[in-house]
């Protein structure tokens, strides 16, 4: 054995147990298994050691408190080190208290449960208290804060022209491209142009938009009130006597609710010209017939659709994002969760709204 | 003064952010087996200091050596082995805020250790945590769910993980109450005996330089400019230091002193 190591067991366990060398975390691993390898009683000889650290004094000492060991040859210093682990050994709990595994999958189901009972009922109390905050700021509107709201219009709406104009000019070429493939073969390309004008017009330029918007500002709203919720800068206003709803809440919501059916009206120009410029350059359309076309296709009702889903659809979002963001509370980890979580329930309210709304346009009539 | 090992040097430190020069020229030595309490004037750079001796900011020049080993320039490989003989508790307490106290306590010792069996590891950071001076049912708790004191004794006991020789400590009893201000001195004094460790401290707590420090080091005009005792820094007369002791505070902070001594 190696002239650094313990050395080995003597018969009957009378020997002592003698440790050499380094007493120290580094070892403590191959010490532990050594000590637990000795036959009881034990006697451990610290006369050859030349350094210990506290985990080597806590491996001797637990011998020690548990199998009744002796210990011999500890210099002052392990002395002190050995005496001074006794003092905190205190029962202390390391890991949190834990069901059996059945108990916990139920008990982990119901506590969902609950949680999504309790989200509904907080979004419902919500949008309640938005409410009764817009109340108050119709009944003394010169109180209310309008240049946030136009600050909001510049970040919700303005910052928003470029990403959204790109994403609907690329859109409106993929379904013309993918449009003309598919009418090509019965030689009725020109209905690529209905194709292009009634699905950008009527669904996808809102619906794009409204995700685009929960991604990009839906977020920011819940990411700032989180933050801010962190930082009481929330409780501070409230000691103020300032609403937290009509000053941060009010302003994000009226910003949403009047930039998104600007912003889809935006793109759907956008998709309209991108899918114009393909049908020119591919099925060699000129845009003067491209334009009269759309205009005999697309009903008037299609954009009413387009434009009146807009609105409810930025409402939704930012009730989503401002609600998550009221909803941080401790640390800066939730922060996040919560503002994945306003994402994700805006886009998917957004998207079951839609469904709603197209069949209730299309049964009274509007198709 | 007799002739101690220094455990840390600094020479030729100099910082700078852009236009704005932080430390010009600085040299600080710590001597093994003492506290040394580091003070100075907000915006002096005591964080940026602490930092460059652990490395986290790389100077503009200058020399920093900390246990023996040269820390400017040097890679995160080389640096590790001086990583784990020192331990550092942050302004903010810096816990991992998705571990548990225990969890936080065992980063350390799970990164160098990774052969340490789950059972040894917990008796371990349960140790740890009382050493710390934490309540029994803490282990289990998030960060999130401690008060401002238990946070800053779950980072003690996170930095005493590894039996560190050098500890580093950034204002460790600021936003504390007079009372856990005060245990939280004794604790370091406590540990620090029985450990036999060198201690970094920076602090604004007059009470805490008279109650624990061995030496004292003041910051200002881009450099040490005086380190000491308290007795040997009140015989200057730099303005800054005379304000500093003779204030109100400072005044109050020395009869406190004074009365403990005699009791």
């Amino acid at each position: 054995m190696a002239s650094s190591a313990a050395s080995p067991p003597a018969e009957g366990g009378s020997e002592p147990f003698r440790i050499r060398g380094t007493l120290t975390i580094t070892r403590a691993a191959s010490i532990q298994r050594e000590i637990d390898a000795e036959a009881d009683p034990v006697t451990i000889d610290l006369s050859g050691v030349e350094r210990m650290d506290t985990v080597g004094a806590w491996l001797v000492y637990r011998t020690v408190r548990d199998r009744g060991a002796k210990v011999t040859g500890a210099s002052p210093e392990a002395q002190s080190l050995l005496d001074q682990v006794e003092e905190f050994d205190k029962p202390v709990q390391v890991r949190p208290e834990e069901g059996a595994s059945f108990g916990r999958v139920i008990a982990e189901l119901g506590q969902w449960m609950v949680e999504v009972g309790r989200t509904l009922v907080g979004l419902l109390g919500f949008f309640g208290a938005t409410l009764i905050a817009f109340m108050q700021v119709a009944s003394r509107p010169k109180r209310f804060r309008w240049n946030a709201v136009v600050q909001r219009f510049d970040v919700v709406g303005v910052r928003a022209l470029g990403i959204i104009g790109l994403m609907s000019f690329l859109i409106g070429v993929v379904i013309g491209q993918q449009g003309a493939v598919q009418l090509q073969q019965f030689g009725a390309e020109i209905y690529t142009i209905n194709l292009i004008g009634r699905i950008t017009v009527r669904e996808l330029g809102t619906l794009m938009t409204a995700i685009m918007v929960a991604g990009r500002s839906g977020s920011a709203f819940a990411a700032q009130l989180g933050t801010m919720k962190i930082t009481e800068e929330i409780d501070a206003m409230r000691t103020i006597g300032v609403s937290p709803i009509e000053a941060l809440v009010i302003p994000r919501m009226i910003a949403a609710v009047i930039m998104m059916p600007l912003l889809a009206f935006w793109a759907m120009l956008m998709a309209l010209l991108g899918g114009g410029i393909f049908v020119w350059l591919d099925l060699g359309i000129p845009p003067l017939t491209y334009i009269q076309r759309l205009q005999e296709v697309i009903p008037i009702t299609d954009l009413w659709i387009g434009l009146l889903k807009a609105p409810v659809f930025g409402f939704i979002i930012a009730l989503a994002g401002c609600f998550q963001g009221m909803l941080v509370e401790s640390n800066s980890e939730e922060v996040g969760l919560r503002t994945t979580t306003a994402v994700v329930q805006s886009i998917f309210l957004v998207i079951v709204l839609d469904a709603v709304f197209a069949v209730f346009f299309s049964s009274i009539g509007w198709k | 003064m007799t002739e101690r090992q220094s455990i840390i040097s600094v020479r030729g430190l100099t910082n700078r952010f852009g236009e704005a020069v932080i430390h010009e020229n600085l040299d600080l030595d710590v001597h093994r087996g003492e506290i040394i309490g580091v003070v100075g004037g907000s915006g002096t750079g005591k964080s940026v200091l602490m930092r460059s001796i652990i490395g986290l900011q790389t100077p503009a020049e200058g020399h920093v050596e900390v246990l023996g080993e040269n820390m400017v320039g040097r890679t995160e490989d080389e640096a590790k082995n001086i990583r784990r003989r020192w331990g550092i508790l942050f302004q903010n307490g810096a816990l991992f805020s998705t571990l548990t106290v225990a969890e936080n306590v065992e980063v350390p010792i799970r990164e160098y250790f990774p052969f340490i069996r789950p059972p040894l590891l917990d008796e371990i950071a349960s140790y740890k945590i009382a050493m710390g001076g934490l309540p029994a049912d803490a282990g289990p708790k998030y960060p999130s769910e401690l008060s401002g004191g238990m946070v800053k004794r779950a980072g003690l006991a996170r930095a005493l993980a590894l039996d560190p020789e050098l500890l580093f400590l950034d204002e460790p009893t600021a936003g504390l109450d007079p009372i856990s201000a005060a245990a939280f001195d004794e604790l370091i004094l406590g540990l620090q005996k029985r450990l036999d460790l060198t201690v970094f401290l920076i602090t604004h707590d007059l009470d805490t330089l008279y109650a624990i420090c061995d030496r004292v080091a003041v910051l200002a005009d881009r450099k040490v400019i005086a380190v000491g005792t308290i007795p040997e820094l009140l015989a200057l007369d730099h303005p800054w230091i005379q304000e500093y002791f003779n204030g109100p505070r400072g005044r109050a902070a020395a009869d406190t002193a004074k009365e403990h001594a005699e009791a």
